[in-house]
């Protein structure tokens, strides 16, 4: 057996760590590009129940000095937040209306 | 009908009569000459923020920023006594762009005791004095000492570092921003510290997107979907609840029912569950200082205040406590960098990032939809179907700005025309 990358708590949510626990939103954001609206919606459908009591967890360790399956899991409840707008909103992959637009995030915390 | 008060005249925009209510050119947003003089008179006269003290941390930290519409490329240093400075970035040996990381056609930042030109390796302090000319005794009567960078004139006002590239600027920063933005000056800017920074290269005029930003007649039909499926209504009307104008600066002050105390029904699942949105996180951070400059039409249920300070600086203050900043650099008459920065107090835990987190993913998700109708303005506008448009009241500062470029421009081409003369 692999070794798991999330806390064992949160074993239901490792099929989607190696695809979504990505430390930077380009990534991210480059994953949900290439990612179909029926992967991000299963992902999404098994997360969403799952975060509250994950963000829970995560707030028990020092934001700046998390274990490795802690930041990985904050890291996951990051793409669950990217992933909840072609979800929730625009039920397609991009906004609406985006045309050729992009927007690069070149600095993050 | 009008929710709010408007002044006596009945609309905010013939309170400002030298605005005029007819219809309005935008020449100015696709004329290539048009932009030429644009240049000169307004990159090359105004002040112009090139970035925030955060972006200099200790003395010996450095960035450089390119400014295309004013030809040239801007060296800015803490120096070792902790001084901001500003010069051209250019070496004074042979002209050679003096600063750059992997190509001189890239911005970088970092630390340095001192700048070495990669061409012939003059060397320049922080203070921009020149240390070092290689094989000085080769040339002819030189004197280091009178071979220092070119200086750019460089302020510092609320921790935002502003550059004016004029010889002998008409206004200190100070006086340039005016009473209006320069209330905001005890704003506490300096405790929003967290920051995500976002950057575009479009394919507009840099008015044109500016435009966008500073009116929200668009929010409705254009983004229909800030709000969940039932209650989504593209004929839904917005009014904002106060409109200010000082000299070239202008403000748009919104009021209305806070995301946070919206009926649930209203909100996506998301947006619940993270407690953020794109009027920021719901929780907002206690700031025990006044929150000085803020809502200067003083209106009830203040939501942001949205500050245009000429030329391409955009500050949006949230009710929430945090604030946005947008600058807008054009490239060519129909191109331009644009830069945003959300800025946030420092989250303590993971909620709190992701709450920070989730408002930087929705300012991303709506500003491509504004982002993405910018083709299709610029394309329409340079197919001179129409040759002049008519403006609302509630885009009294896209009237003003386009009026105030006319004016900068005017004003600067008839005080050159004296000098010549």
């Amino acid at each position: 057996m692999s070794a798991s990358l999330l806390p064992s708590q949160f074993a239901d949510l490792e099929p989607f760590a190696t695809t979504w626990c990505l430390a930077t939103e380009p990534e991210r954001w480059a994953r949900r590009l290439e990612t179909s609206l029926d992967d991000m919606q299963a992902f999404y459908d098994a997360c969403f129940p799952r975060a509250e009591d994950a963000i829970r967890h995560c707030d028990g360790f020092d934001l700046h000095d998390m274990p490795g399956d802690v930041e990985r899991l904050l890291q996951l409840l990051c793409s669950f937040a990217l992933v909840s707008y072609p979800i929730e909103v625009w039920r397609q992959t991009l906004p609406v209306d985006t045309g050729s637009a992009r927007l690069d995030r070149v600095r993050e915390p | 009908m009008t929710s709010f008060p408007r002044p006596a005249e009945g609309t905010w925009t013939e309170h400002y009569p030298d605005l005029g209510t007819g219809p309005v050119s935008f020449e100015d947003s696709i004329s290539p000459e048009f932009y030429e003089r644009e240049r000169d008179a307004i990159f090359r006269q105004a002040w112009l923020n090139v970035g925030r003290i955060d972006d200099l941390p200790r003395n010996g930290t450095w960035f450089t920023k390119d400014i295309v519409a004013a030809r040239t490329s801007v060296l800015v240093t803490r120096d070792l006594e902790g001084e901001v400075r500003a010069f051209h970035n250019v070496c004074r040996h042979r002209g050679n762009k003096l600063v750059w990381a992997t190509t001189p056609t890239q911005e970088a930042c970092g630390v340095a005791r001192q700048f070495a030109c990669k061409y012939h390796g003059w060397r320049y302090g922080l203070d921009g004095g020149c240390t070092y000319v290689h094989q000085e005794d080769e040339f002819f009567g030189i004197d280091k000492s009178e071979l220092g960078l070119a200086p750019v004139h460089c302020e510092v006002w609320a921790g935002f570092i502003f550059v004016n590239l004029a010889a002998t600027p008409r206004q200190r920063l100070r006086e340039y921003l005016g009473p209006m933005v320069g209330a905001l000056e005890e704003y506490p800017f300096d405790a929003m510290t967290e920051r995500y920074s976002f950057r575009a290269e479009n394919n507009s005029n840099w008015k044109v997107f500016i435009d966008a930003f500073q009116e929200y007649y668009h929010v409705p039909p254009l983004h229909t979907h800030q709000l969940g499926p039932s209650f989504r209504n593209p004929e839904a009307t917005f009014e904002a609840a106060h409109y200010q104008l000082d000299g070239p600066h202008r403000v748009v002050s919104t009021s209305g029912s806070h995301k946070h105390l919206f009926p649930e029904e209203h909100l996506y699942p998301s947006e619940m569950l993270l407690r953020s949105g794109n009027m920021g996180p719901w929780d907002a951070p206690v700031i025990d200082r006044p929150l000085a400059g803020v809502n200067p039409g003083e209106v009830k249920r203040w939501g942001i205040d949205n500050f245009q300070i000429f030329p391409n600086l955009e500050i949006l203050i949230y009710e929430r406590n945090w604030y946005l900043s947008y600058r807008f650099w054009p490239t060519s008459h129909n191109t331009h960098v644009f830069e945003a920065d959300l800025w946030f107090t420092p989250a303590t835990n993971a909620r709190e990032r992701l709450a920070r987190e989730y408002a930087a993913v929705t300012v991303k998700e709506y500003a491509l939809q504004d982002a993405g109708t910018l083709d299709g303005t610029q394309l329409g506008l340079e197919s001179r179907a129409f040759t002049s448009h008519p403006l609302n009241d509630q885009e009294i500062l896209v009237r003003h700005f386009h009026k105030t470029v006319a004016d900068w421009v005017g004003a600067h081409e008839r005080s050159a025309a004296e000098v010549g003369r």
